[in-house]
């Protein structure tokens, strides 16, 4: 009994080590440093192209690298690829579970997945002459609520059972499973090196995952909900969360620490997805109240809005070559803006 | 030792060897961190077509204003 009350000493003494050093540092935040950069343009962005097609809530959505083709996700139980030059529908997936939470692109654009309350991940190929299943990814013991392709061989998953996972696609088994998240795992983020990523979590943390060793090698605090959205910030040193406590946040990777919060008193509904523009200025943040704000990343100001979903904004996505931003919904339709 | 306090030993051993990795790391200050990210999304600013706006001529979700087949 001692040796445990001895163990939680040093747990204690440790936690408030580390909240010493991060105090240390903080010798300002984000938005007083950016005092002098000029304000972000007001920014009005127009519904180029409004993609209908599905039949039921869309949970998620994910970009080609190509920067044309996305995928969506329904609990319609199809999985929709979109060309969003024309608006038209390339293909479409039949699920075997409709209980679809998420879905992603292969880099190659070879392959897609998707997985949701089955607890598997899914993978597709997408240039056989009739779309076929190429692996179900099944250790799981929770919901999947996203998937990334690192290659056509890799895939990282993020599971309510609280951990994270590295998957060959070859033998169809977890190479690393990422343990350290107390609460369902929400969202990831690959790091532009690819060898790092970051999680969220229903414990309101965030953490960065060295991909090759399995270690976390820090833990971001400050949201008080699930954080449902994350994403690094271009450029590899930050990153930005989305959470039920209705704030986004920029933690600095190297500052070890929050620098700043994207909050608005009026707002009081949770975020549910966020996406970056290229220079990572923009911040566009889908919200339970149906709408998506745009925030100045460095000042912490909103300034602009995505109005024009009739429920939840429930994924948003920029491609790569940062020409527009999708959000799509639970009114079942998606809407590519710039 | 029961089961229940031996892996709650074990479990309390993995937290305290995870928080003392954490808090080994090196932290640069937020002044230069802050510094850095301004930096970088300045330097990228002129690239970034949401920012600056997509003229219509060069914006694959916008129609051409004249489409001459001919």
């Amino acid at each position: 009994m001692g040796e445990i009350e001895q163990m939680k000493k040093e747990a204690e003494a440790l936690k408030t080590q580390i909240e010493a050093a991060r105090k240390a540092v903080h010798d300002t935040d984000m938005a007083s440093a950016a005092s002098g950069v000029a304000p972000a343009p007001r920014v009005q962005l127009k519904t180029r192209r409004t993609l209908k097609g599905h039949l039921a809530k869309i949970y998620a959505m994910h970009w080609s690298t190509d920067n044309r083709l996305m995928v969506s996700a329904s609990q319609d139980g199809k999985l929709l690829i979109w060309d969003s030059h024309s608006g038209n529908k390339v293909n479409a997936v039949p699920l075997k579970s409709s209980w679809v939470m998420t879905c992603a692109y292969a880099p190659s654009g070879n392959l897609v997945a998707s997985g949701g309350l089955d607890n598997m991940c899914t993978v597709y190929n997408l240039k056989t002459p009739v779309i076929k299943t190429v692996k179900e990814l099944d250790a799981h013991t929770g919901y999947l609520s996203c998937a990334r392709f690192l290659s056509d061989t890799e895939v990282l998953t993020a599971s309510g059972d609280t951990t994270c996972a590295l998957w060959d696609l070859e033998t169809g088994k977890q190479k690393t499973v990422f343990l350290n998240h107390v609460g369902d795992c929400m969202c990831l983020s690959l790091s532009p090196d690819m060898n790092s990523f970051v999680s969220g979590a229903c414990d309101s943390l965030a953490k960065l995952w060295d991909i090759r060793d399995g270690q976390c090698k820090q833990t971001f605090l400050g949201h008080t909900s699930d954080i449902n959205a994350i994403s690094f910030y271009p450029g590899g040193n930050a990153i930005i969360t989305g959470s039920d406590d209705c704030t986004c946040k920029m933690y600095d990777l190297r500052a070890d620490q929050e620098v700043i919060s994207y909050q608005d008193a009026a707002l009081n509904s949770g975020v549910t997805s966020l996406a970056l523009s290229m220079s990572g200025r923009l911040i566009f943040a889908g919200y339970d109240d149906f709408n998506c704000n745009i925030w100045d990343s460095l000042k912490g100001e909103k300034v602009g809005v995505l109005s024009g979903h009739d429920n939840r904004v429930s994924c948003t996505g920029v491609p790569p070559d940062g020409m527009c931003v999708c959000t799509g919904s639970w009114d079942s339709f998606l809407k590519i803006w710039n | 030792m029961s089961n229940n306090s031996a892996s709650g030993l074990v479990s309390l051993q993995k937290s305290v060897k995870q928080l003392r990795n954490e808090a080994g790391i090196r932290r640069i200050k937020v002044s230069q961190a802050a510094a850095d990210l301004k930096t970088f999304c300045l330097q990228n600013a002129h690239k970034d077509p949401l920012l600056m706006g997509v003229p219509s001529s060069d914006n694959p979700f916008r129609p051409p204003k004249s489409c001459a087949l001919f």
